[in-house]
């Protein structure tokens, strides 16, 4: 337990070690987020303030970075994220029949987080992966080809 | 040096990799150890061949036989037959489509036959981890001669020759780019990589980055060099892990051996590269917003002039180009500009990545020389339809492009033919649909993607995509009404005529083309409430066939709105007005025996 930035003694310091790591460095604010955002898989608003503190930035600036980008997440998440891709070719190939059963299986509708915290679940614009349409990938890892019958056993994997 | 009789090359990209490539290596690294052929056979992991519909993807050289879809369990009879034996595996090899024969060989897949690979040249031969692979294709010679034997402005005077264009979608001439941050007064400079790949359905700069990162580092080089900079950043999506962290390794290797740093080739030019990852906002594929995000600000486009040439990354001049353009770079300056320009039709010299998916037989990546048909890529390259269906379009260009009906196919492509067409190459997504696509639901995709994607900066795309979302969506419901469609290309003209930056000034395109060529089908969604697809699930109607139905009651038991109704072992019935046209009905049923209309 170390003495957090923010004046409380924080779960651990690093978040304070990663600041450092960037102090007086330029253009460095979205690198800080996305590596603060690591420690717990989500922003806290304790956190934001913390990196407005440092940098001397006003809350609603890097407030207002955090809610620009798809990346930043504002409340905790699940153990494991879901990303169904609602790419052009995923959709033309029943990318939504896709969502569809993922929302029914785990009952949580796009952007929530199942009920046993176990899972989240991001629509995203595309995944690069069109070759194998349709897809999603959990975590890092990318599932192709998929039907709505596959879902159940690939999610019992997790 | 250690001589090896022949090479395994297994692909190590996104798509192999998500169909179990990396199964497939570990396997034949263990079979090869297995068979004692570790030190005969080479296995190198490459990047992307681009025909990732195939995946897993071996091939063998000498002989360049091409193996699709491998498991796992097949590597052994691939080392023990083929590796050993000198037989290969039949049952493993790419079957024509059409003829049904068998193709052993990599060039005589038709996929392959009609490409002219040469930005995805090194995609899938060499390992992009090894710097010493891309050398040994004569990588950085390119950046020596350059550096040795040309001025900055003789660098750009041969880029302009060579007739490149933008590849990341506008088409702006490339040495005109250079010249303007060149004269441009500053002694700081920038050289800045898009590698934020946003348009969905567009993946070849992934590929590239993948598969042959060197090639981009050379071209910024060489343009760094020719504007006179001596620093560079790559913004890449944090979406491509594995693209960052090829990067990475490339960055490292390169000024290892000097090709980056200070004084590179003892001629004084220095250059170093950063990367920085982006957080996931397609407006900043936007130069003014992508410059914004790199600052560490919120994505947002400003008005330009100033132009990033004269005021860019930190108020200094610099220079954006996508990852494919730069890719061409290295290219042109080793081979002249004469040989570039000999390629392609008047105005679009070179040729261009497509990446081709969506219902056609043969997904993946094509380069293509520019003046191709569409006709060409979509039968020949893709093979055709899925299920020999019919073709209806093909979107090009993404959700900034247009779709191009079945009368323009034979349209040799490139980028002027393209915008006069109501399309654009945009970063060269192709997705094909057939008679089973909606169009009218596919321009509300489209905007849908957009309007989520606006920044919210200036109004007309703003409030204007949104309002245009909500006509489409009333439309795709059956709740058009008389009048939608004129104010649809009204509220259209104006957001293009009035937007801040390219996202709101293309965004209308889906709409505008599809009224174009497809105003038939929003006329029969609004006046008749008919989706003449089937696609739009508010219009459609389900409906259960007496003659195959046989009670078995499974539909009835599945229905969540309890929409079913029948005795056992006697056909059943669907009540619309309970109905929610959920399918899961149809799903359920094994005879067939309902359908949607």
């Amino acid at each position: 337990m170390g003495k957090c930035c923010c004046g409380n003694t924080c779960q651990d310091s690093r978040l304070t070690e990663i600041l450092e790591e960037y102090k007086g460095k330029e253009g460095v604010l979205i690198p800080v987020l996305q590596r603060a955002q690591e420690i717990k898989g989500y922003l806290p608003e304790k956190t934001i303030r913390a990196i407005a503190d440092f940098f001397n930035k006003p809350y609603s600036e890097v407030y207002g970075v955090a809610t620009f980008y798809a990346q930043f997440r504002l409340q905790p998440s699940g153990e494991n994220t879901i990303r169904v891709c609602a790419g052009t070719a995923c959709h033309v190939r029943g990318g939504k029949a896709i969502l569809d059963k993922v929302c029914s299986e785990l009952n949580i509708a796009p952007g929530g987080t199942s009920a046993d915290g176990k899972f989240s679940l991001e629509p995203v614009a595309c995944l690069g992966a069109c070759g194998l349409a349709p897809v999603m990938m959990i975590n890092d890892t990318t599932y192709g080809r998929l039907t709505p019958e596959k879902i159940p056993e690939i999610l019992a994997k997790y | 040096m250690q001589i090896y009789r022949g090479h395994v090359l297994v692909c190590a990209g996104t798509g192999c990799v998500a169909s179990g490539s990396r199964n497939v290596q570990a396997e034949m690294e263990k079979q090869l150890e297995a068979f004692n052929l570790d030190k005969e056979i080479k296995l190198v992991e490459t990047g992307c061949h681009g025909f990732c519909e195939m995946g897993p993807i071996v091939i063998v050289y000498p002989e360049g036989i091409f193996y699709c879809r491998v498991q796992p369990e097949d590597v052994k009879e691939i080392v023990e037959e083929h590796l050993l034996k000198g037989r290969p595996v039949k049952r493993l090899l790419f079957k024509n489509q059409i003829t049904e024969e068998m193709v052993p060989h990599y060039k005589d897949i038709d996929f392959y036959k009609k490409q002219n690979r040469i930005v995805l040249g090194n995609c899938g031969f060499i390992n992009p981890e090894n710097i010493k692979e891309y050398i040994a294709r004569d990588g950085y010679e390119a950046l020596a001669k350059a550096l040795t034997q040309m001025t900055p402005e003789q660098v750009i005077e041969e880029i302009k020759a060579a007739g490149l264009r933008g590849r990341g979608g506008g088409g702006f001439p490339t040495g005109l780019k250079w010249e303007f941050a060149r004269k441009a007064p500053g002694d700081k400079k920038y050289v800045i990589c898009n590698a934020d790949e946003g348009d969905p359905c567009a993946f070849m700069d992934r590929s590239i980055l993948e598969g042959d990162p060197h090639a981009l580092i050379e071209g910024m080089a060489i343009a760094a060099y020719a504007i006179g900079s001596d620093e560079g950043y790559i913004y890449v999506r944090a979406e491509y892990p594995l693209a960052i962290k090829r990067l990475k390794i490339a960055i490292a290797q390169a000024h290892e051996l000097g090709l980056l740093g200070e004084d590179i080739f003892g001629s004084g030019f220095n250059f170093k590269l950063n990367i920085k990852e982006g957080a996931g906002a397609f407006v900043c594929g936007e130069e003014t917003a992508l410059i914004a995000s790199i600052e560490g600000r919120r994505g947002e486009p400003r008005v330009r002039p100033p132009f990033p040439a004269n005021k860019g990354l930190w108020g200094k001049p610099s220079n954006v180009n996508n990852v494919e353009t730069f890719a061409n770079v290295p290219r042109i300056i080793a081979r002249g500009s004469q040989w570039f320009a000999d390629m392609g039709t008047e105005k679009s010299k070179g040729t261009k990545v497509f990446a081709l998916t969506g219902k056609v037989k043969n997904t993946g990546l094509a380069e293509v020389t520019m003046g191709i048909t569409l006709r060409e890529i979509i039968y020949d390259i893709g093979g055709g339809i899925i299920d020999d269906k019919k073709y209806k379009a093909v979107q090009i260009g993404g959700p900034s492009g247009g779709c191009i009906p079945e009368e323009l196919l034979d349209l040799p492509i490139d980028y002027d033919s393209l915008i006069s067409a109501g399309a654009m190459m945009g970063s060269g997504g192709l997705v094909v649909m057939d008679e089973d696509t909606c169009m009218v639901e596919l321009a509300r995709f489209f905007l849908n993607f957009t309007q989520m994607e606006s920044c919210g900066k200036c109004t007309p795309c703003r409030e204007g995509t949104k309002i245009m979302l909500d006509i489409l969506e009333r439309i795709t419901k059956g709740e058009g009404k008389e009048g939608d469609i004129e104010l649809l290309q009204s509220l259209a003209e104006t957001i293009k005529s009035t937007s801040l930056c390219g996202l709101g000034q293309t965004a209308p395109n889906p709409v505008l083309s599809t009224l174009r060529y497809f105003r038939d089908e929003y006329e029969a969604h609004i006046k008749d409430k008919r989706c003449p697809a089937g696609a739009c699930t508010a219009l459609a109607s389900y409906r259960i066939l007496e003659d195959k139905c046989i009670g078995c009651t499974s539909c009835a038991r599945v229905c969540p709105a309890k929409a079913i109704s029948g005795e056992v072992k006697k056909p059943h019935k669907i009540d619309p007005a309970k109905c929610i046209k959920c399918g899961a009905c149809i799903e359920t049923c094994k005879f067939n025996a309902i359908v949607k209309q």
